[in-house]
């Protein structure tokens, strides 16, 4: 799969990189959509690891499944969740029973990959220690800075949040806290005059 | 309610007013007739008597009823007051300072006694009367922070350092230029300034960060911000947002002198001395222009800062579709006549 090529963008938004097979103990793969290309990438160049490597994937929103391109490494433990909510009380054992010497790797959206980073972080460990590599869709988490609601995979700027219904526009602004972006009400001066929905993240 | 005080209100019927004396000393936060942004620190040194810069906590007028405002906005949101679990002992730090701070500079109002690290806090304006154990914070009926701050004009955050960064980790936050503490909560400096469009790319982030990282206890330094804001609002939350944007659609020619106000923050920063963590106060001060005006240097100045400012910036700061109304209002005050450098009335 393709990498993806960002915009230059303000500087609260992550910058991300490409997986670097680590020396470590364990080696911990959580990746959505087109992120299994990166784990296949990253595992295909140091088969090594797969012994001691553990993977779980979600197949993206947008119906992308490589689930098996994922079983045919032959890693250690491999599991598909349905959604990254489904997965986290998986990835929260994993992280409590965490050795010293775990690496981390984060592939696929960037909701994704900030949900690995905070899910690392409640369990202690830095925002660096998870590796992250984008693939895929640019859909966006977001948050309505209204009502709080998180809004899973938005393509449509502005979209309709799936929470308090307001219509609202997609800053670029990011929260590694809340892995989302902001959302804010885009018609808050002139209710009801709302610009037409664009395709934004594909 | 004292003599002392105002009873008025930052929302619905908006009876917020500045006396003679208020308009006298407000703190008008431009030195030239131009605006760009700067990092402009200077030392947080006691100014002349009966100015904002005399104490190091500048209590007013408003005081009471800011109080009473920022309950209201705490009980209807309490996501407006956070302190992430590491920032409790620079709550300590805060509470100390300001508590320190007030009984010294306004023993008529506050007082402060210690025996030890049992502690008698006296605050007359809010009838509040408060025995306490220092350091622990099961003795007070919340945080620290929070306990001092719901007694405190402006807002607050609380920034910790490490990594050669500092990060936003705490914060009260009900008198907001349109930020949220919530979502920025976490973030290093140049994450929770990201959006400020132009500073980045000028070095300004840069060069404050540097030197706010060797800012030293008892050497605070501030300097000042500023937007727009219609009516008197203390709370322009991007929460509320849908609430009071459309705000800004109904004024007139009529209306602007009244209801359109300069909103000025007098922002200092503080070295904590147990936390390390640095304190960042953001009070704010609103002048509605049919009182700024009244000061011909200041009238001049506000027509120059407007007309001249760029479109990006007054974008920003949320007042480009009021530019051209503001500017009608301000113009015949702008006689053409050179202004005298500094903040100071002629």
């Amino acid at each position: 799969m393709t990498k993806t090529e960002f915009e230059p963008a303000i500087p609260s938004r992550p910058v991300y990189g490409v997986l670097h097979p680590a020396v470590g103990s364990a080696h911990l793969f959580v990746a959505d959509g087109e992120g299994a290309g990166a784990v296949c990438d990253a595992l295909t160049s140091a088969p090594a690891l797969k012994a001691a490597a553990h993977v779980i994937y979600i197949p993206g929103a947008n119906g992308s499944d490589h689930t098996g391109a994922l079983q045919a490494l032959g890693v250690a433990q491999f599991h598909r969740a349905p959604s990254f909510a489904a997965a986290l009380p998986r990835l929260t054992k994993v992280l409590a029973d965490a050795h010293m010497g775990m690496q981390i790797y984060a592939a696929g959206t960037e909701g994704l990959m900030a949900q690995v980073a905070a899910a690392a972080q409640a369990a202690g460990l830095p925002y660096e220690a998870v590796q992250m590599e984008h693939r895929g869709s640019l859909a966006r988490r977001v948050q309505c800075v209204h009502c709080k609601g998180v809004t899973e995979n938005v393509t449509l700027d502005p979209f309709q949040c799936s929470h308090c219904g307001l219509t609202l526009f997609v800053r670029d602004h990011f929260s590694r806290r809340l892995a989302a972006f902001q959302g804010v009400c885009i018609d808050a001066e002139d209710p009801g005059q709302i610009p037409a929905s664009v395709e934004r993240f594909k | 309610m004292s003599l002392d005080f105002n009873d008025e209100t930052f929302r619905g019927d908006f009876t917020y007013r500045n006396s003679a004396r208020a308009i006298k000393r407000f703190p008008f936060p431009f030195p030239e007739d131009s605006y760009m942004y700067s990092v402009n620190m200077e030392p947080h040194v006691p100014g002349p008597v009966g100015s904002v810069f005399e104490h190091m906590f500048d209590v007013d007028e408003h005081y009471v009823s800011e109080m009473r405002d920022r309950a209201q906005v705490l009980a209807d949101d309490p996501l407006r007051c956070q302190s992430l679990p590491h920032m409790e002992l620079a709550g300590w730090d805060l509470l100390e300072l300001i508590m320190e701070s007030k009984a010294r500079d306004y023993p008529h109002w506050f007082s402060l006694h210690r025996d030890g690290n049992q502690w008698h806090w006296i605050n007359r304006p809010l009838q509040i009367e408060q025995r306490f154990t220092f350091m622990d914070a099961s003795t007070l009926p919340c945080g620290p922070m929070e306990y001092i701050t719901r007694q405190t004009q402006g807002d607050f955050t609380l920034q910790d350092q490490r990594d050669d960064d500092l990060w936003i980790e705490a914060g009260m936050v009900t008198t907001q230029a349109d930020w949220s503490l919530d979502f920025d909560i976490g973030m290093s400096f140049k994450q929770w300034h990201a959006p400020v469009p132009l500073a980045h790319q000028a070095g300004i982030f840069d060069r404050a960060l540097k030197f706010l990282l060797k800012l030293q206890h008892g050497a605070p330094v501030r300097r000042f911000n500023w937007t727009m804001t219609v009516d008197p609002l203390l709370d322009t939350s991007p929460e509320n947002y849908p609430k009071w944007g459309p705000s800004k659609t109904t004024m007139t020619p009529e209306t602007v002198g009244r209801r359109q106000h300069l909103r000025v923050e007098l922002q200092t920063l503080h070295r904590l001395p147990r936390s390390n963590a640095i304190a960042f106060p953001i009070r704010c001060y609103l002048i509605s222009f049919q009182d700024l005006v009244t000061v011909p240097k200041w009238a001049r100045r506000m027509h120059r800062v407007v007309r001249d400012i760029p479109d990006e910036l007054a974008t920003y700061k949320g007042f480009i579709r009021n530019k051209a109304l503001m500017l009608d209002y301000l113009a015949p005050f702008d006689d053409g006549l050179p202004t005298s450098p500094g903040f100071a009335p002629e």
